[in-house]
């Protein structure tokens, strides 16, 4: 394909089209945020074209959409060079791709143009109703294509790892990923029970995000700090081992934290308050791996902003997941915030920094390289993708600070007085239009420090020779 | 981390305890199927209630409103609206008017679309949301404003 000299495969290459797909569905997502965002405050912003849920379930799909294609472009670069052989096929990569692209976007146009319920109609969602449930939203069609995708993908790289080297980073991936596929199949089951409808839904939300995806973020990020720091790769192997153990052990029972008030026995009241306190430990471990790592490195790695992503990912994560996490996650707490602005807060810097930003820790390791720049972009790019970096992260802690200053305020007037001394939900919401307009700007924020981002990809040439970079920096 | 605590012990605690973990969350699986028939009194989830679930799945209600607390947060919780709006002799009037009202088209205010259901599609919801309402929660929400 190339005579790229900085990727050790060709077949590398094909992460290329599925990262630069994820950023671009990114954008999407954070447009349709901006529209959700104004319609909290006129209520009636572009109403009847969009209405909220359209806009809701366009946002959320996106994100999940992305972050896939974040994954598995990650999975295409990293798992030939830790297997030490080209991938098993790059054309069933691309063709992946094509299928994965395109019933992405028909989707997405499904829902915008079409009313929800002729979609459901149309799709035959009565045959097998899935359907209406959050995240969840995709015609049947569309999820048997995912499976689909996600079966060609995990047969390519699967393939490539069993004829090549299985590196602890390798097998952790695979396993991640393989139950990202498995967990997914749950959202064929939807049980007439609202109850059981409700506890099968969580194997796919919870298991993902609090679950197997920790796998793929850690995979991912050992990874790169490898390639980065240079440290012995036994070291990383063992931290990585013990985050994943952790994650998993703390993690499975942890899911009952949201068992709790949907009918669920009481058992689920102690398991999942207990659990899941413990959640937060993988990410703490992940904050003194990069930490350490970065500390102890045996090289001085040109690429400055990936160094800066990686610690990024891991703050962030801890501080979304972990701290405002275990902030609700405790019965006698979550009964009053369940379902406010707080779990709000909590979604949004959680999903940012651990899953968002280890995709773009992992984009900005890999695409200099991709791009034949060299081992990293030239130093003007790079401070632009640190202004990105920055920007978009403060942002979110300030989105994340504001719904949360909502979320009190919403618990305090809506769900802790008395029948009758409480204050409706929509009387509540017009008490907290200040704290919407404070979100509203930091979302706007939020979007400069995209475009800044986006922006550091403009670098052409090659880097100037990078050991300049080195010096000024080290 | 230490010289002693090595490579493979740490990767035998991660699949030791990840199956030991995950066997206990099948027990547990287990266990709230066998306590969920009563806890959300399945004797009287009527084919009516069935057809209600898939209403309000095909018009994704979940996109702007919770049920039982989870969903989206722009618009009241559902789980406890039976109890909020008129409950046993009310509710079967509450909501079909409520749903034939919308959008309120009142300026500057959250709207919410009109779906066109027919009259026995919303005696469906109805009967769907009265059904919800009744699932042992552990008493949740608060009160009745949810
Ligand atoms: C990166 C990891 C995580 C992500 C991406 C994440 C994301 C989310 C999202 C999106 C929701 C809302 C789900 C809904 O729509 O109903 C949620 C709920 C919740 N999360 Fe997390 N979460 C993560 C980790 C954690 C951890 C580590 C804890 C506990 C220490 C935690 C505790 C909770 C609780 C208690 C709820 C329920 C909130 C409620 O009752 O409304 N999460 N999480
Ligand atoms: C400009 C920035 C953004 C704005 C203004 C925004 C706004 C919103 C709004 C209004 C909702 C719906 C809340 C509701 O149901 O009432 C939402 C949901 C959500 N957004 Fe964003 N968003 C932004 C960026 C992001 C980013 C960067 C991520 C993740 C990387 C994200 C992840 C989510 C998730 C996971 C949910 C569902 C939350 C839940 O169910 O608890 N958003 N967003
Ligand atoms: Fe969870």
């Amino acid at each position: 394909m190339s005579n790229n000299p900085y990727i050790k495969f060709t077949s590398q290459k094909v992460a290329m089209p599925y990262l630069v797909f994820a950023l671009i569905l990114f954008v999407g997502q954070i447009l349709f945020g901006l529209i959700m965002g104004l319609q909290y405050i006129i209520g009636d912003f572009l109403f009847p074209l969009i209405p909220f849920n359209i806009a809701r379930m366009v946002h959320t799909n996106l994100l999940i959409v992305w972050l896939l294609f974040g994954f598995m472009g990650a999975a295409y670069y990293l798992i030939p060079e830790e297997a030490d052989r080209e991938l098993h096929s790059p054309k069933l990569a691309m063709i992946l791709f094509w299928i994965f692209a395109t019933a992405g976007v028909l989707t997405i146009l499904g829902y915008l143009f079409v009313p929800y319920a002729g979609l459901a109609q149309m799709t035959g969602n009565d045959l097998l109703p899935t359907m209406g449930r959050e995240f969840l939203e995709q015609p049947l069609i569309t999820k048997v294509g995912i499976v689909v995708v996600c079966l060609g993908f995990l047969y390519n790289v699967g393939m490539t790892v069993l004829k090549g080297r299985k590196t602890a980073i390798n097998v952790v991936m695979m396993t991640g990923l393989i139950g990202l596929a498995v967990m997914f199949l749950f959202s064929f089951y939807n049980p007439d029970n609202l109850t059981r409808d409700k506890f099968y839904w969580w194997y796919v939300v919870h298991l993902w995000v609090e679950g197997v995806w920790e796998l793929i973020m850690a995979a991912m990020l050992a990874y790169v700090l490898i390639k980065i720091t240079g440290v012995d790769r036994e070291v990383i192997e063992k931290w990585l081992y013990v985050i994943v153990a952790m994650a998993l052990i703390s993690g499975i029972l942890g899911t009952g934290h949201h068992y709790f008030w949907i009918g669920a026995p009481t058992v689920w009241l102690w398991v999942g308050s207990i659990f899941s306190t413990l959640e937060p430990l993988p990410f703490f471990a992940m904050v003194l791996f990069a930490f350490n790592m970065i500390n102890r490195r045996r090289r001085e790695h040109p690429n400055k902003a990936a160094a800066l992503w990686a610690m990024g990912t891991t703050v962030t994560a801890f501080l979304g997941a972990g701290v405002w996490g275990f902030l609700h996650t405790l019965a006698p707490v979550n009964y009053y915030t369940h379902g406010t602005q707080l779990t709000a807060a909590h979604g949004h810097l959680a999903f940012y920094g651990a899953y968002a930003l280890i995709v773009m820790t992992l984009i900005s390791y890999a695409m200099p390289k991709l791009r034949g720049l060299g081992e990293a972009a030239d130093n003007k790019a790079q401070v632009l993708e640190m202004w990105g970096f920055w920007l978009m992260t403060i942002s979110m802690v300030f989105i994340t600070l504001f719904l949360s200053a909502a979320g009190v305020v919403q618990i305090w007037l809506q769900r802790m007085p008395e029948d009758g001394a409480a204050l409706s939900f929509m009387a509540t919401q017009d008490q907290l239009m200040i704290f919407y307009w404070f979100r509203l700007a930091a979302g706007v924020v939020f979007l400069v420090g995209l475009v800044c981002y986006l922006l550091s990809f403009r670098q052409r040439g090659r880097a100037a020779l990078t050991t300049g970079v080195v010096a000024g920096h080290a | 981390m230490s010289e002693t605590f090595t490579k493979g012990m740490a990767r035998n605690i991660y699949y030791g305890g990840s199956l030991f973990f995950v066997l206990v969350f099948l027990a547990l699986t287990y266990h709230t199927e066998r306590t969920v028939p009563e806890r959300t009194n399945s004797h009287l989830l009527t084919e009516s209630v069935v057809r209600g679930k898939l209403v309000w799945e095909e018009n994704n209600c979940i996109g702007c409103h919770s049920l039982l607390g989870e969903g989206a947060y722009f618009a009241p919780e559902l789980g406890n609206v039976f109890v909020r709006r008129g409950g046993e002799e009310g509710f079967k009037f509450f909501l079909p008017a409520w749903m034939k009202a919308q959008p309120t088209n009142i300026p500057g205010r959250r709207q919410m679309p009109q779906f066109n259901l027919t009259d026995a599609q919303l005696d469906d919801l109805a009967e769907f949301l009265k059904w919800t309402s009744k699932i042992n929660t552990n008493n949740w929400p608060p009160n009745k404003e949810g």
